[in-house]
């Protein structure tokens, strides 16, 4: 969960009247994931990412891809900001027509994915500490070489840069990455 | 859905019950002008183009309800109908072919935008089968004007015209009102399709909040209610959602003062003992005096923006906000509100009235009174010929019973500070986005709209040049426009800041040497001009002007070195705001 932050306009206000100006009350970035509910036609999509860039926000994944209802996709998007930011986005995204529903996953527990394929230098003496890594990760291989394996692999995106990282000595070619997917975990009575 | 009853011209009468209703086949191009009947326009501008020929084609053959007025330029037209729009309240419709039309009705789509006209704008667009290939004529109209429109629509099939039409329409005037596009590609505007207009329209992901929460209006009464130096901060949204009524009868009942944005000028009487006229950059010293101690702001369909604020962190330092808006996304951007009650304008304050009850404001209005003796708005009275006494003298001869249109920079200032507005609907300019150029087109579109007042077109002599292509039009129609041009022979806004901020250096802003005798231009198209450089001329030429029956320019030689205050410099805190020139003996 975020902090409140305070505006330019409070802070000051703050210490015009002496009040001691908190950590918390200064801009506090955080990464949030936003679920968006969009209408299945050509330049949704495009009208949503327009809109990020056009008044600067900031984006690090997307993810798109049709629901249940084919007229309908679910967009993952990854972002960060401090809270007033946040709220813009989040209002932005609901004031675009195509916009269905706007779901700020950090208000709720949720699961998070990414699938990632990873193609690494693999020399046969190396193979099976590899595959010994792959299993801790709960990977797969999916294509060989005589000198490079591909992996995939899933998980929330923590998991799949530490897997990056490790296989970096080995000499990681190529990478592609899905972006994040999430879902909210449905709230269990008495939560 | 229903279906249009098409004159039977077969002539032989068919018995009533051997008709099973079959709507007709009919083009693109028909469905487009049937769906703009039905959605009871009255006029529409556009310039016609190889992509929209055969649409033309039919708007000669139908003979619509509608009229079509051919502008000549589509930034023209594009203000034009941001111009009937404004002055009427009613959706403005521009029409231009692919390519070049589209990309020049650019300018006139992002300043509807940022002002929130209801615009719609139909482009044409190259064939289907064409598009994506550089074809002749095309752009990507859809995706540029992506982030300056409410909404747009590229229409792919024939079948789809009049539902994207009608649901343009039910955007661009609802909510927040805003510009939406539809490109209709040229074989679209050609296929053949049975002439249904959907009669009801649902859009799932529209929703438009109108009724404000019970629990928010109650904590606003209260805090009204509470305060002892309450302000109303009004803005073009009061306007769109027709609440001026509600505004005064809330002022009225409270006691409480009403100061308002560029855009929120016509909501309340400038005349009223209450009213504080404009605040921000340009606004008056009091108004901004009253609310950098105000202890409650009260903003009514306003926005918060920069020229209003300037530097945000010293801003209304001691004011708690209630915030009205129709749009959550205006809420809380720039700063921070106390109560936000989102809904329509309207419905919040007739909600808000039966919960307040009179208040005892009169130290504040008191307090006030000696702020506006202190510093009231006003010029030099020595003889020579200022843009201000002009304005007065054009407020005499109307009593604010004229549409008034100015254009950017100084006159539009002036325009604004001089001119005492008592009647919604009648100042229009180009807030947002500043677009020079504006004035004219969007007087002769407001022109169009309504005839019960006259309309004066204010201009400076940069910006008049900037579309003096509509006076085609304007001569055309005889539109009774009248208009002035303020010429100082320089582009003045920016000769002041220049003065102020950048030591006297009138880099490229000079047009003495360059610019055109504007009576002559006037007389080219047909359009009478007068010429006036004398403070005793100004009544009498007033006067010609508005005895005659149909357009007049009307050039005023002004003092080239006349300035707009008081001022806030760019960035600066209102506290900072400077009152007059600052001459040698200021410093003293
Ligand atoms: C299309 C456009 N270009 C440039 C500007 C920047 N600008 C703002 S005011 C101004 C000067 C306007 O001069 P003029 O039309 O003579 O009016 P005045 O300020 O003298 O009343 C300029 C260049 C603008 N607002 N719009």
């Amino acid at each position: 969960m975020s902090t409140k932050t305070l505006t330019p306009q409070q802070i000051y206000r703050k210490k015009a009247d002496g009040l001691p100006i908190n950590p918390g009350d200064e801009t506090l970035v955080q990464r949030h994931i936003i679920s968006v509910l969009l209408e299945n036609q050509s330049g949704s999509l495009n009208r949503v990412l327009n809109m990020f860039a056009a008044r600067g926000f900031n984006l690090e994944s997307v993810a798109v891809g049709e629901t249940e209802d084919p007229s309908v996709s679910r967009l993952t998007l990854a972002t960060s900001g401090n809270t007033k930011v946040i709220r813009q986005i989040l209002r932005q995204l609901n004031r675009l027509v195509e916009t269905l529903e706007v779901t700020d996953l950090n208000d709720a527990d949720y699961v998070e994915r990414e699938i990632c394929l990873i193609r690494v230098r693999a020399l046969a003496h190396q193979r099976s500490e590899l595959r010994d890594t792959l299993e801790m990760f709960e990977g797969k291989v999916v294509d060989i070489t005589p000198e490079t394996l591909m992996f995939e692999v899933t998980g929330p995106t923590k998991k799949i840069k530490a897997l990056i990282h490790v296989l970096g000595s080995y000499g990681v070619l190529d990478v592609a990455r899905s972006g994040r997917v999430a879902l909210a975990r449905p709230l269990i009575h008495g939560d | 859905m229903t279906t249009q009853n098409i004159p039977d011209t077969a002539g032989d009468a068919i018995p009533d019950e051997m008709v099973t209703v079959q709507p007709p086949m009919v083009t693109g191009s028909e469905i487009l002008i049937r769906t703009l009947e039905y959605e009871g326009v009255e006029v529409i501008f556009g310039h016609p183009g190889g992509a929209i020929i055969t649409l033309y084609d039919e708007l000669s053959r139908i003979q619509p309800s509608f009229k079509h007025i051919l502008v000549r330029h589509e930034q023209g037209g594009t203000h034009a109908a941001e111009g009937y729009a404004k002055a009427t309240g009613k959706v403005g419709v521009m029409l231009a072919t692919s390519g070049p039309g589209a990309t020049n009705t650019v300018t006139g789509i992002a300043d509807a935008y940022m002002d929130s006209v209801p615009i719609v704008v139909i482009t044409g667009q190259v064939p289907t089968h064409l598009i994506g290939n550089d074809a002749f004529q095309e752009a990507d109209i859809v995706g540029i004007t992506r982030t300056i429109t409410k909404h747009n629509y590229l229409v792919r099939d024939v079948r789809d015209l009049s539902r994207v039409v009608r649901e343009a329409f039910h955007i661009a005037q609802s909510g927040r009102p805003g510009p939406v596009l539809v490109d209709i590609p040229k074989d679209v505007l050609l296929a053949k399709a049975p002439l249904q207009i959907p009669e009801r329209i649902e859009i799932r992901g529209y929703h438009v909040p109108m009724q404000p929460s019970k629990a928010k209006v109650q904590q606003a009464a209260d805090m009204i209610m509470a305060a002892s130096k309450p302000l109303l901060y009004v803005g073009g949204g009061c306007l769109f959602s027709g609440a001026a009524e509600e505004l005064a009868e809330l002022a009225r009942k409270t006691q409480i003062p009403v100061t308002t944005t560029l855009h929120g000028i016509g909501a309340f009487p400038v005349t009223d003992e209450l009213s504080l006229h404009m605040l921000g950059m340009h606004g008056t010293w009091y108004a901004n005096q009253a609310v950098q101690h105000a202890d409650l702001l009260i903003a009514v369909g306003a926005r918060f923006d920069d020229r209003v604020t300037g530097k945000l962190e010293s801003w209304a330092p001691h004011a708690k906000i209630i915030h009205m808006d129709i749009d959550p996304s205006c809420i809380s951007k720039n700063v921070y509100v106390d109560c936000a009650v989102v809904g329509d304008v309207k419905m919040v304050l007739q909600e808000l009235l039966p919960l307040v009850g009179k208040k005892d404001t009169s130290a504040w209005l008191g307090q006030i009174t000696q702020w506006k003796q202190e510093c009231p708005l006003d010029y030099d009275q020595d003889g020579l010929l200022r843009p201000q006494y002009i304005l007065d003298l054009l407020w005499e001869k109307t009593k604010g019973d004229a549409v008034v249109i100015t254009d950017v920079g100084q006159n539009q200032m002036w325009g604004a500070q001089f001119f005492k507005y008592v009647y919604p609907r009648t100042h229009i300019t180009s807030g947002g986005l500043g677009t020079m150029g504006f004035s004219l087109p969007a007087a002769m579109g407001a022109s169009f709209g309504q005839r019960t007042r006259p309309v004066v077109s204010i201009n400076g002599d940069g910006g008049f040049l900037m579309n003096a292509q509509e006076l085609g039009v304007i001569s055309q129609y005889n539109l009774p426009v009248k208009i002035i041009i303020f010429n100082n022979n320089f582009l003045g806004m920016v000769r002041q800041w220049q003065e102020l901020f950048h030591e006297s250096r009138y880099s490229h802003t000079d047009l003495s040497g360059s610019n055109p005798d504007y009576v002559k231009l006037a007389e080219a198209f047909r359009i009478k001009g007068l010429y006036c450089e004398n403070v005793a001329d100004v009544q009498k030429t007033l006067d010609e002007a508005f005895a005659h029956d149909g357009p007049v320019l009307m050039e005023f030689k002004v003092v080239k070195e006349e300035m707009v205050f008081p001022m806030v410099p760019s960035g600066a805190s209102t506290d900072e705001m400077i009152t007059k020139r600052m001459t040698p003996d200021s410093f003293v």
